[in-house]
């Protein structure tokens, strides 16, 4: 019964948060296209950037949550998927400069011409059409995850070790992508865009525009995920996530129901930072640090790991929380950070929203129990419902 | 036949002469430094050269005031002296065997003039010289110096000092020398064939550019010779450099070793996940600077102390700290791996962070005391010391560990309560007690480490940030829970690391190492040496 309308309520939750993230989706470009700057109501065009880097942080973490909250696999190389994506997009949004650049070279991007290349190097070919891009952005980090999580799941690499080599992934990337020779503009990364789909990709339409893919676009990931944990198969998810072995033994193949999870998460990662590169202008290695798997890791901690909604909500907490404590104490961030990690751990460990869910169901259930006994007090005569 | 005769002709001279100097030494000393007196500045060229034949280290004080303008004659009988101006007379003292010899007024006596061409003869006469000085040291710099720029007349002397010569290393030298000056003389082809055989034998660089110069200008009957020994050379260049790259991959082992051995405890014998360990590298590398900070302004005297001093204080901060974070924070988080991870992550950044905003964000300078400077050489090998100390000092703390761990009850208590903790506690052992004492025994180990890669490595506040990843990759490599493991792979992770770098660059030869160790997880997911029984499945 308590499961049933617990179920009922996230249902009704998740409703809700898809019709904010809606709303959102139209009212925050609204406020900012059509208001006047001075109005009261007016959000600045670099707050819809801001808030636009917000949610794709929601979608990464969101991602994490379907391998961590739901499968048990604590990966910390989901930045690395999202970096990924990111220079996808970025390849794209390169091509796009074409001969703007400052060497005006029709053909390469301007840290080709710096080192002397002479021709565009065979895995830029195609990023200069959106929907190759577009593809790239999903199929790198899905490939990347699929034969990574083929080979560590059939190996049966688990909890610790699993995050451990996710971790050495990440780090290989990070230095490879540093190496001019990788051919991704090493240690500057890819930047200086101009036009995204024929768009001035500074103009305040485009910002907005941006913006409410974001929001759509985190909006029907987070459908998806409920749907796949809602099925069927995600009801093995959760059972491989509680007791492997026992789920083996039952007859399922654990490392192809953890390998399916583990790759639409990496791709859902990577349209995050497909999404991302545009609104912030820049991508470059620093993206790969493992220490930033790791901060996707607390976003969805705070919120509540295995909610879906949780996730969404400690992205934005925390990096609102950043943007508001590093201009205001620099020096006290990571102290605060750093303080967030032990607290939510040790007193939090449901997140925000597990504990507020978890304390409304209490309620309601007690609220139940106590109806349930007024109803036998009042109707002593009357035969008890079954329960 | 011309050429033999030529040979035997100066080895008979040089035997001839070299006795005949032998016998006549005393006197005729006198009377060739007294030649000096009486000769015009055109001719002390000659007679320097003279003085130097006789191979005399007496001679060598008499050219050094020559060359220092001390030297004076007499103007009655030419005889020349030493002298020291005193008042307004000289003090005289006989060159030859430093013996008084009186005062004179200034105007009876004459300075023997030099220009800089005397100057010239009087160093190159000392370079020779200096091969027969009492003192070994000066001999060897002297070999040393003949051999970097040799000088076809001075092969008289080297061979004069190779047949009294008993310091093995001295020899080694002067026989190099005498080599390279044999190259460029005007010998037989049989001496420089010999001579190209014993460069041949001494190998190295330097060798190497000889042998290479001198090609140009040989004979045709020596150019295979030649190009036969610097063959040679070559071959032992590549097997020198391979010894070099083991050398080097020991170091960077042993510095593995050291940041991956107290996380071996911590993560292999307790399997917490102590995001923090870095920064317990970072904190004994700090404390390293306090100790020499106060040492510096207290107490210089004591600076080769310091690492000395250092390493017990090390221990105690970071296994205090251990101690407390063990005690507020994972304690609570036994059994959950990934949470005790995040909440030491969340740790690290405050330490780091704490460190910045005490020290600042910038490097502390820590010196190396002075039995840690320098370097010196192996075969074709240089070892710096400091590299030498912390292979040495990382090898130390394994073995005092594994002493721990095995031979002590204190270690029985640790690996009875990581095998089995409920049976552990039921005979009686306090493991709530040991896990603390295990972890701040991990982080003290950490703060050890932090002591001696302050001598290599720059110490800020992300010095413990970029020895985390590879730790873990050390620990999981060689096997969690096994302290043999640990050792294993971290000197085959820095081994590889070195000998990919040269082939592929320091960063891909990185990214190839994190790559092979990935691969080799899902292989051996449990590492080189995986624990086996119950224990694992835990």
């Amino acid at each position: 019964m308590i499961t049933s309308f617990l179920l009922r309520s996230l249902d009704r939750s998740i409703v809700t948060v898809v019709a904010i993230l809606l709303g959102l989706a139209v009212a925050i470009p609204a406020l900012n296209l059509l208001t006047a700057p001075d109005h009261p109501l007016h959000v600045p065009t670099y707050l819809v950037s801001l808030f636009g880097k917000y949610l794709t942080y929601a979608l990464l973490a969101l991602a994490l949550d379907l391998v961590w909250g739901f499968c048990g696999i604590l990966s910390l190389g989901h930045a690395a998927f999202f970096a990924l994506g990111g220079y996808a997009m970025g390849m794209y949004l390169m091509r796009q400069i074409g001969a703007r650049g400052s060497y005006g070279n029709p053909m390469l991007p301007d840290f080709m011409v710096f080192l002397n290349w002479k021709e565009l190097p065979w895995f830029w070919q195609g990023f200069d059409m959106f929907w190759f891009a577009a593809l790239m952005v999903v199929l790198v980090p899905g490939l990347l995850a699929f034969v990574f999580g083929w080979f560590a799941f059939r190996s049966r690499v688990n909890g610790v070790y699993l995050s451990i080599i996710t971790q050495a992934m990440t780090y290989a990337l990070l230095l490879a992508f540093f190496r001019n020779d990788m051919g991704f503009g090493g240690n500057n990364g890819l930047t200086d865009f101009k036009d995204i789909l024929g768009f001035n990709i500074q103009a305040p339409g485009t910002r907005a525009a941006l913006f409410a893919a974001s929001a759509v676009t985190l909006a029907l990931c987070l459908v998806l995920t409920t749907a796949i944990v809602r099925s069927k198969y995600g009801k093995v998810l959760v059972a491989v996530r509680d007791a492997e072995s026992r789920t083996r033994f039952l007859g399922y193949r654990v490392e192809h129901i953890k390998l399916f999870a583990f790759t639409v998460s990496a791709m859902m990662a990577g349209i995050a930072g497909a999404l991302y590169v545009p609104q912030v202008g820049i991508i470059n290695p620093g993206e790969f640090e493992p220490g930033n798997s790791i901060e996707v890791v607390i976003w969805t901690a705070v919120g509540g790991r295995g909610t879906l909604i949780g996730p969404i909500v400690g992205a934005i907490l925390v990096n609102g929380g950043k943007s508001i404590f590093t201009a205001a104490f620099p020096e006290f961030w990571l102290f605060a950070l750093g303080g967030l990690f032990v607290f939510v751990t040790l007193f939090l460990p449901k997140g925000v929203v597990g504990t507020v869910s978890a304390y409304l169901a209490r309620r309601k259930a007690h609220r139940r129990a106590a109806d349930a006994e007024n109803a036998r007090d009042n109707l002593v005569a009357e035969p008890m419902a079954a329960e | 036949m011309y050429r033999i005769l030529q040979t035997l002709l100066i080895t008979l001279c040089l035997l001839v002469s070299a006795h005949v100097t032998g016998l006549r030494a005393a006197d005729d000393l006198s009377a060739l430094v007294n030649a000096l007196g009486t000769a015009k500045l055109s001719e002390l060229d000659d007679r320097i050269e003279a003085l130097a034949k006789s191979g005399d280290p007496r001679v060598i004080p008499v050219l050094e005031a020559l060359g220092e303008g001390n030297l004076y004659a007499r103007k009655t009988d030419g005889s020349v002296y030493l002298a020291t101006e005193k008042g307004g007379s000289f003090v005289l003292v006989d060159p030859v065997d430093g013996a008084q010899a009186g005062e004179v007024p200034k105007g009876e006596l004459q300075k023997i003039k030099v220009n800089n061409s005397v100057r010239r003869a009087v160093r190159s006469a000392l370079g020779g010289l200096t091969l027969f000085s009492t003192d070994a040291g000066a001999r060897l710099k002297a070999a040393q110096s003949m051999r970097q720029t040799p000088n076809a007349d001075a092969l008289e002397a080297i061979d004069k000092a190779l047949a009294t010569e008993k310091d093995g290393a001295v020899r080694k030298s002067l026989d190099e020398a005498r080599a390279v000056t044999l190259l460029i003389s005007d010998r037989s082809d049989d001496d420089k064939r010999a001579a190209i055989k014993t460069l041949a034998e001494s190998g190295g660089r330097e060798a190497l550019g000889v042998l290479t110069s001198a090609l140009s200008s040989a004979d045709a009957s020596l150019k295979p010779d030649i190009e036969a020994a610097l063959q040679r050379i070559e071959q032992a260049q590549v097997f020198w450099n391979a010894g070099q790259n083991v050398w080097y991959g020991l170091s960077l082992g042993s510095v593995l070793l050291l940041a991956a051995i107290g996380l071996a405890i911590t993560f292999g014998v307790m399997g917490i996940i102590n995001m923090a360990h870095g920064e317990m590298v970072m904190l004994g590398a700090y404390t390293t600077f306090l100790v020499q900070d106060v040492i510096r302004t207290s107490y210089p005297e004591l600076f080769d102390w310091s690492l000395t001093i250092a390493l017990p204080l090390a221990f105690l901060v970071t296994g205090i700290i251990g101690l407390a974070i063990e005690r507020s924070v994972i304690r609570f988080l036994y059994g959950r791996p990934l949470e005790t991870l995040l909440a030491t992550w969340g740790i690290s950044l405050i330490l780091q962070q704490a460190v910045r905003s005490i020290f600042g964000p910038t490097n502390r300078e820590v010196g190396n005391p002075s039995w840690m400077a320098g370097a010196f050489e192996l075969g074709g090998l240089t070892i710096t010391w400091n590299r030498l100390w912390i292979i040495v000092f990382a090898l130390a703390v394994f073995a005092a560990l594994l002493f721990l761990l095995k031979r002590t009850s204190m270690g029985l208590r640790m690996r009875a309560v990581t095998q089995n903790r409920r049976m552990a506690s039921s005979m009686g052992i306090r493991t709530p007690l040991v896990d603390a004492l295990t972890f701040a025994l991990g982080s003290g180990i950490a703060g050890m480490a932090g002591v001696a890669l302050s001598q290599i490595d720059n110490v800020s506040p992300n010095l413990g940030q970029g020895y985390i990843i590879d730790s873990f990759m050390v620990v999981v490599f060689g096997g969690v829970g096994n302290l043999w493991g640990t050792l294993v792979g971290a000197f085959s992770l820095g081994i590889l690391n070195k000998f990919l770098e040269p082939y592929a660059g320091a960063v891909l030869g990185k990214i190839l190492v994190l790559v092979l160790i990935i691969l080799f997880i899902q292989k051996k997911p449990r590492g080189l040496f995986a624990l086996k029984g119950r224990a694992v499945e835990a």
